[in-house]
């Protein structure tokens, strides 16, 4: 599982990182959602992927026996999610109003900043 | 208990929720803005105290004990930015109370400045890395939405760049911890440092390192990460800008103090090499940049990106010197930096532009606004007695002892340049004659607007004086936060409450 998941996470990365060095803004943003669904993948995959091993602690134990799969990875690519929505919806709105505004989704017509 | 730790985050998100409340009553908002930020002044203040009597303060939330929640730490360089952040943000709410128009009131700029303060402060008080990665976006949200109050074409220009590279860096830091934590198995900063000293493999280690690097540089606005920041920090409301300029950087850079110190100590030979070039090429393109600028808010952003290269400096010589220099730098910069915006913003309030062509005669009719704005300026060309040169002078000679010649020589002709442009201002905003086809100038400033207006300038003025003049206590303050910083076996023992074998 592990390989499959690594060469997944590799294309994610690739093809944002080709999205965002387009001109177009609405690639741009395209870019940044499938960035953060790769750096959330390798977070779920960096603890090792075990299946069918619950972190529950039998009853009268103290502690989970064996190895389980570890559930804080997952409680933080939870909480990079809910981030990652937020700050892209902003985003989304962002790139409509510029677009209302400077009326071109080509960043190379954005320049007035720059000079 | 030790509530002071918690409290300088809370008190912000709490102002910010009470704003919200009053999202009809502008007046309300106001009072919320200049209480709130008072309050955080207050307390930064108190924890300062007490971390500089009782040592490194520690709270673990909801008594989860290390490594295991999440814990606050307090050490003297997180308390002493604390305190910088309640300074900036007292006076920037003074100064908006004046600058910030009613339409911009009206789209939420007070709760969203809170929000702002709440996530900067929080960047300085954690003591878990992924606590951190959410502070960072707290910030990153507030600062995305300030920058675009107003919808003008620049600032969503200027927005989609600073958007568009922010979010770039969050998404690099987010991975660094995930394969972070794939190593060590933990989060909280003392015992990733603690687990990172026992492993073997190298390698692995210095690559996170530079990831790390990576995601904090362009959050500091390092060389050759750093176009986000002129080409946004001049288009917002100055009050916005002159927030950014004096906070968001610095969280940046203070990041990487802390992963640099505490975390990646490992190998300061390659890490910190890298750094050290970094630091001497951020100096010198930040402030040939600034030397091409004829506007008055894009110069001072050149110039930000080239005083984030001395605070770097410091961190990449790694001497016990050298982070004193840093520290006490970035104390110095902070204010004066800021303090500038704050000028810029007056004189655009008086001239109605920041183009230095259309400016003039300032120093004819408001000869007290030229006085202050000297102070600032010469404290960042470093020249004596204000605070810019006794922060030049530490960084340099820390460099002159770790006989680093070249990056040395770049540090001393950069603070000659910034000279050249301060001067430059001087000269255009302030000294020669008001240009005859000048527009004509927007409504005076009331006499009321006029107190707001000076209030924080004189106020950020005589703390560059005060860090210059009476310089000891704040030297020594910063040389007891770069001993806590050179011997991160304290930071860990603070947290974790064990004994650590080096």
């Amino acid at each position: 599982m592990e390989p499959l998941m690594a060469l997944a996470i590799g294309i994610l990365y690739a093809t944002a990182i080709y999205m965002m060095l387009r001109r177009s803004i609405v690639k741009l943003v395209i870019g940044l959602m499938l960035l953060s669904n790769a750096a959330n993948l390798l977070i779920f995959a960096s603890a090792g992927m075990r299946r069918g091993a619950p972190p529950l602690v039998p009853e009268g134990a103290t502690a989970p026996l064996g190895l389980v799969a570890d559930p804080l990875p997952q409680a933080l690519v939870l909480t990079a999610i809910v981030i990652a929505f937020g700050v892209l919806s902003f985003a989304v709105v962002l790139i409509r109003r510029a677009y209302e505004i400077v009326k071109a989704d080509d960043l190379d017509q954005m320049k007035d900043t720059d000079t | 208990m030790n509530p002071e730790v918690a409290l300088p985050i809370l008190i912000p998100l709490f102002s910010g929720a009470l704003s919200l409340l009053f999202w009809r009553l502008r007046s309300m908002q106001r009072l919320v803005a200049v209480a709130g930020t008072a309050a955080l002044l207050i307390t930064s203040l108190w924890l300062l105290a007490s971390v500089s009597r009782d040592g490194i303060q520690v709270m673990h939330m909801g008594n989860w004990p290390a490594p295991f929640g999440i814990s606050l730490v307090a050490d003297l360089l997180g308390a002493i930015m604390v305190v910088l952040t309640g300074i900036i943000g007292f006076a920037v709410a003074l100064f908006s109370l004046a600058t910030v128009g009613r339409g911009h009131e009206a789209f939420g700029y007070f709760p969203l400045m809170h929000l702002l303060l709440a996530g900067v402060a929080g960047a300085f008080l954690t003591g878990d890395i992924f606590n951190l990665y959410v502070w960072f976006e707290v910030m990153l949200v507030a600062s995305f939405a300030l920058l675009i109050l107003g919808s003008e074409k620049a600032q969503m220009e200027g927005a989609i760049k600073y958007v568009a590279l922010n979010l770039l860096s969050s998404v690099i830091f987010l991975s660094a911890v995930g394969l972070l934590y794939g190593l060590v198995g933990t989060l909280n900063m003392a015992d990733i440092a603690q687990r990172l000293g026992q492993l073997e493999e190298g390698g692995l280690v210095d690559v996170l390192a530079m990831m790390f690097m990576v995601a904090f540089g362009i959050k500091a606005a390092a060389f050759p990460l750093f176009f986000w920041l002129p080409a946004s920090y001049h288009t917002p409301p100055v009050a916005v800008s002159a927030l950014f300029a004096g906070l968001l950087t610095k969280v940046g850079v203070y990041a990487l103090y802390r992963v640099f110190t505490l975390i990646f100590n490992q190998s300061p030979d390659y890490t910190h090499e890298i750094l050290l070039w970094g630091a001497g090429l951020t100096m010198l393109t930040g402030v040939l940049g600034a030397a091409a600028q004829f506007e008055f808010r894009r110069i001072l952003s050149f110039h930000i990106v080239s005083q984030i290269g001395y605070m770097i400096l410091g961190l990449a010589l790694f001497t016990p010197l050298a982070l004193v220099g840093g520290v006490f730098y970035i104390m110095h910069h902070i204010i004066v930096k800021t303090n500038l915006f704050l000028v810029s913003g007056f004189v655009h309030r008086l001239k109605g532009s920041y183009q230095l062509k259309k400016l003039g005669g300032l120093y004819k009719s408001h000869p007290w606004l030229a006085v202050l704005f000297l102070i600032p300026a010469f404290s960042l060309a470093g020249l004596p007695p204000l605070s810019g040169f006794f922060a030049k002078f530490v960084v340099i000679r820390a460099g002159l002892e770790a006989e680093a010649y070249g990056v040395t020589f770049v540090a001393l002709l950069v603070g000659l340049l910034t000279l050249y442009s301060m001067v430059k201002i001087w000269a255009e905003a302030f000294w020669k004659a008001a240009p005859e086809d000048a527009e004509p100038a927007p409504e005076a400033p009331s006499q009321r607007e006029q107190w707001l207006l000076y209030l924080p300038i004189v106020g950020l003025a005589l703390c560059t004086l005060a860090i210059g003049l009476y310089g000891a206590p704040i030297y020594a303050l910063a040389e007891a936060s770069a001993a806590q910083l050179m011997d991160p076996g304290r930071y860990i023992e603070a947290v974790l409450g064990t004994e650590v074998t080096p």
